[in-house]
């Protein structure tokens, strides 16, 4: 601060506040309403106040869904399918690129650049413009309905493969030299100096695939069919809209809750290493 | 682009590249040049006798009042999310840049809905205007103004633009933010002592300063916008009322998975993926030129 304006603090003070409460006010409504009974909320706005129906209604939705009546599956094993997407799509994105990013930018061969353009072209084609094609492929190879057909799609990644390139093109080559004169070749070079050097890199990269894996919507939407492969955040729009009479908001809010938490905790825990995976995958 | 010192090794090189390489053609560059070639057939939706048309489908696209229609929705919705959250997280970034005393405890409040999915955003926003049950909706009701999204095009629209620009706002901030921390502070100090007050001083030093991470978002915004709101849309309002929401993306699912018809839904991922390359080339142009004053 350059000179001392208390009224600008003050008023500085006013916004942020007023910001976080516009960001936090949303999840707070959420967890009142999944503190309560279907009759409460059926009755009229939703109270401002949390009830006394935390624990049953989260035992309900972690073991059987909305209940017996629907046909929803337990929570527990959509948040399960989530988690197993998240770690393939944010685990397998790093391998594959990691590799991808080692041999082009520490060989020499041909068609080299002409990978690298392929892959480029992948930050071109999101899932959402190309969605029927796709889908046609991957039922076609006969992956709907399998962690398979969830993540293997999804785990190319031009962006880590270029966050890797940027960070091996940093590596002096000196200590390529160095580990050549010692005797060392392509593999032990890059499993005993490359990897331990990229340590940061990756975990950044991990929590930002973590949250894009977990986050997925459209493409678990479109390959899975059976309730056992549902993840959590295209679950919870399955139980919203309902055909049949009333939504059991009350419900639906704690899986709601249940399904931000663990991409949450995460940013939150490793808020360092996303910020920098953020800033430097978009660069 | 390479290191002067390489590794010479005739085979490991196409292994190391080999699985990426694999997935990007089988599920990138397969179905790309598929839908290139969809779009430029009319096919029976039992598949068989596919009819080669030419431009056909790209000319019943343009014509039709229902895809203009959805054209015009996403450049509304787009345009609204991306000026409001870029405008809001502005305005919270040079707060927190300022602010001594708490700047990294709103700095952890204010980046988490990163991390909430767009859906999830959707159905938190959507729960409390809910006709029935909603807080805001009991508020505005109470004050006497007819509130349900369910029937007005319009309130949908603006529901869903509302869960966008929350969900947007982190994102966008964080990025101010590190902006402004790299603002030299030797400019500002000097400006104020040539008596230049704070408001001057962000207008004339600090704004300049902070345009190419602004045209980075913009684009970033448009993206956003564009693509990734799918699941608000799919969660909250389906498209409707009446495609009061419909943006061009979720017509593309509703054609291709709902309407079966192949080519038109073909066509218009086409529109789609031309409009992408164009903005990542938009983006990558002005990475290399980055603009400064």
């Amino acid at each position: 601060m350059v000179e001392n304006r208390p009224w600008l603090t003050f008023a500085a003070h006013a916004v942020l506040l007023l910001g976080v409460l516009i960001v936090a006010f949303p999840v707070y409504m959420t967890f009142v309403a999944s503190t309560h009974d279907q009759a409460t909320m059926l009755s009229g706005p939703v109270p401002l106040l949390p009830g006394r129906f935390l624990v049953d209604n989260y035992r309900t939705v972690l073991a059987s869904g909305l209940g017996a009546s629907s046909s929803s599956p337990p929570v527990g094993l959509m948040l399960l399918n989530s988690l197993v997407m998240a770690l393939a799509i944010a685990l397998g994105k790093i391998a594959i690129s990691i590799i991808a990013a080692y041999a082009i930018v520490y060989f020499k061969f041909p068609f080299r650049m002409a990978f690298f353009w392929m892959i480029f072209i992948t930050l071109m084609l999101p899932v959402e413009v190309r969605i029927l094609p796709t889908y046609e492929v991957v039922a076609n190879l006969g992956l709907l309905n399998s962690y398979a057909g969830l993540t293997i799609p999804l785990i190319a990644s031009a962006t880590a493969t270029f966050l890797f390139r940027q960070f091996f093109l940093t590596v002096p080559d000196e200590l390529t030299e160095a580990a050549r004169i010692d005797g060392a070749g392509p593999l032990r070079f890059f499993r005993d100096i490359l990897l331990p050097l990229s340590g940061t890199s990756i975990a950044a990269l991990f929590v930002i695939q973590f949250i894009y894996g977990w986050n997925q919507y459209l493409w678990p939407l479109l390959v899975t069919t059976g309730e056992d492969y549902y993840t959590v955040v295209m679950g919870i729009s399955r139980m919203v809209n309902v055909v049949d009479a009333a939504a059991k908001w009350n419900l639906i809010m704690a899986v709601t809750l249940l399904a931000m938490i663990p991409p949450v905790i995460v940013v939150i825990l490793m808020q360092r290493q996303f910020v920098k995976g953020l800033i430097e995958t978009e660069k | 682009m390479i290191k002067q010192v390489v590794f010479r090794a005739r085979l490991l090189p196409y292994l190391l590249v080999a699985p990426q390489i694999a997935i990007t053609l089988v599920f990138f560059i397969w179905p790309a040049a598929q839908a290139v070639k969809q779009s430029v057939f009319i096919e029976g939706p039992f598949g068989g006798n596919a009819e080669f048309v030419w431009l056909e489908n790209f000319k019943a696209l343009f014509t039709d009042p229902s895809y203009l229609h959805a054209a015009r929705v996403t450049l509304v919705f787009s345009a609204a999310v991306t000026l409001a959250s870029l405008a809001m997280s502005l305005l919270l970034a040079v707060m927190t840049d300022r602010v001594v005393r708490g700047a990294a405890v709103y700095k952890t409040f204010l980046i988490w809905p990163y991390a909430v999915a767009p859906a999830v955003a959707g159905v938190l926003w959507g729960f409390m205007f809910n006709p029935g049950i909603g807080i805001f909706s009991y508020l505005l009701n109470h004050y006497g103004y007819d509130w349900n999204y369910v029937l007005n095009g319009g309130q949908a629209l603006f529901l869903v633009i509302v869960a966008a620009v929350w969900n947007q706002l982190s994102y966008n901030f964080l990025f101010f933010l590190a902006g402004l921390q790299v603002v030299p502070k030797s400019l500002i100090e000097a400006a104020a002592i040539d008596g230049a007050g704070p408001g001057r001083r962000f207008w004339t030093i600090i704004l300049p300063l902070l345009s190419p991470t602004a045209f980075f978002l913009l684009v970033m915004n448009v993206v956003f916008a564009f693509f990734q709101t799918f699941g608000i849309i799919h969660a909250v309002t389906q498209g409707g009322p009446a495609k009061a929401t419909e943006i061009l993306v979720f017509k593309v699912y509703n054609d291709g998975f709902r309407g079966l018809d192949l080519g038109g839904s073909a066509a218009q991922s086409v529109v789609l993926m031309v409009l992408v390359i164009g903005l990542t080339i938009l983006q990558f142009r002005f990475i290399e030129r980055r603009v400064h004053y």
